[in-house]
């Protein structure tokens, strides 16, 4: 199961990939008619710009995320001992390197992994985290966050959250292009036409943002918290320290300034469901539910 | 062309007996590996009771019976004969176990409790014993997958030419929560 659930991860970090790529050139495509005159000109800048912003996303991925929800790094045990202790018993025992690791100041009781794969990757917790949860409890969750790591989630995360940004870039380029273009357009003899289809455009960009998102969110399926619960005891030995910590967790403030596209990340909803979000398109499972499935272990 | 088809099964014997072989000394090396991270824990731990004996010295009524006995299994630990794992573990087993009941006592003592020297100490010595258990763990997972090799057919019939062995798990401490039993079955039904 954990082996399959690797194997399609890694497939459908290639799924998500062709699938932006499509995205990304039909905006293109749509940008450069609208604009240039030439919807291969606009394919091929699209392209271009998305790959050059995929490569710096990617090549330091990790510090992007990190920063994004205000996460400072610690370089040595002495910083926290606990955590430091606990995430090198975990690297140990699910087999993979030390990540790095990071703090987040904030009340609320949360934590996520990023990171490229198992060799580039990093833990990040928040000071609630360390000072609500108990020794146990800590250890159950960063064993959850370890089995992220070791089941390649991260990098499908990753991908996925530099993918949406990607677009959301393009987006707001064109969205201020249209605002200085649609001046420049008036000479053009097609005027009306080409009012007509920036329109048409402008619309169609204006849900190409959510559904970007979305895509990435259902990529991140729910699924993902389940079993790193799972791998998360079978690293541990002890459920109740997870089912406890989850509890904690479920049952304290929100985070005061998580990065809503990171949301998905952590290990409880770190909005706690503020935005009203339907089943479908919800980023964890409810925390009743992994408790049940922990306590049938 | 029966010469070449000989000889080409011959040489994909020989490259499927290499392999073999070569997994085996792979996964030896893996059980070595894990032991010596066990080690170098037991190491840790017996550099670190020292400091929790003079640590402790200024509270005179701190639990001295039990501390000397810490103390003694740490000797002890010390005189096993360096080959002998099964030995060596029965003795940290012990010394885990009086450890333990050193730490759980200590809630009794609330001004050693606020000594910062004699926190970090816990917490070291926390964090030892955990690594041992977690390196045992890893030991016993790489022993399991060593001695299906050397019982299963085909690779039985080069681990009887070479004489690779099985080797004998490490004794889990009985106090020591059993392993839950972790089911992936009813994980993972959306995503198929």
């Amino acid at each position: 199961m954990l082996y399959e659930q690797i194997a399609m991860n890694k497939r459908r970090t290639g799924y998500v990939m062709a699938g932006f790529t499509l995205l990304v050139v039909a905006l293109g495509a749509a940008l450069g008619d609208v604009f240039a005159g030439s919807w291969v000109a606009g394919c091929l800048w699209a392209v271009v710009v998305t790959a050059v912003y995929m490569v710096i996303m990617i090549s330091n991925s990790t510090d992007v995320v990190m920063s994004l929800n205000n996460a400072q790094e610690i370089k040595n045990e002495d910083q926290a001992p606990q955590l430091w202790h606990l995430i090198e018993d975990m690297a140990m025992v699910g087999q993979v390197p030390m990540p790095r690791v990071f703090i987040i100041n904030d009340a609320s009781p949360n934590a996520f992994a990023t990171g490229n794969n198992p060799e580039h990757s990093a833990v990040a917790v928040t000071t609630g985290l360390l000072t609500r949860l108990n020794r146990e409890e800590l250890e159950g969750v960063i064993g959850h966050e370890i089995s992220h790591v070791r089941n390649y989630d991260i990098r499908l995360q990753t991908i996925a959250l530099a993918l949406s940004a990607a677009i959301s870039f393009l987006v707001n380029l064109a969205s201020n292009l249209m605002w200085f273009g649609a001046g420049r357009r008036n000479d053009d003899d097609r005027d009306s036409a080409g009012g007509a289809i920036a329109m048409v455009v402008s619309i169609l960009l204006i849900f190409l943002a959510p559904l970007a998102a979305s895509i990435a969110q259902m990529a991140l399926s729910r699924n993902r918290e389940y079993l790193a619960d799972a791998s998360s005891v079978e690293l541990t030995r002890n459920p109740q320290g997870l089912i406890s910590a989850l509890e904690k967790i479920d049952d304290s403030e929100p985070m005061q300034e998580a990065d809503p596209s990171s949301a998905a990340m952590y290990i409880g909803d770190p909005f706690k469901n503020k935005r009203k979000m339907t089943d479908l398109f919800a980023t964890h499972p409810p925390i009743a539910d992994r408790i049940a499935r922990l306590e049938k272990m | 062309m029966a010469w070449i088809i000989a000889i080409i099964v011959v040489v994909l014997l020989v490259i499927w007996y290499v392999m073999l072989y070569n997994g085996f000394i792979q996964i030896r090396t893996h059980v070595q590996e894990s032991w010596s991270q066990i080690d170098v824990q037991l190491k840790r731990r017996n550099d670190l009771i020292p400091n929790l004996v003079s640590t402790t010295k200024g509270y005179a009524n701190y639990e001295q019976s039990t501390l000397k006995k810490v103390v003694e299994l740490r000797n002890q630990l010390t005189a096993v004969p360096a080959g002998d794992r099964q030995q060596t573990m029965e003795v940290s087993n012990a010394l885990s176990g009086t450890l333990r009941s050193l730490f759980a006592v200590a809630e009794n003592y609330p001004d050693l409790k606020a000594n910062t020297q004699f926190s970090k100490l816990m917490e070291e010595l926390t964090n030892t014993e955990n690594k041992i258990a977690y390196s045992r763990q890893l030991y016993n997972s790489t022993v399991a997958s060593l001695n299906m090799k050397v019982q299963s057919f085909p690779s039985n019939i080069v681990a009887n030419i070479h004489h690779f062995k099985q080797e004998a798990y490490l004794q889990v401490p009985e106090e020591e929560k059993t392993a839950p039993n972790v089911n992936f079955d009813d994980f993972g039904n959306d995503n198929k």
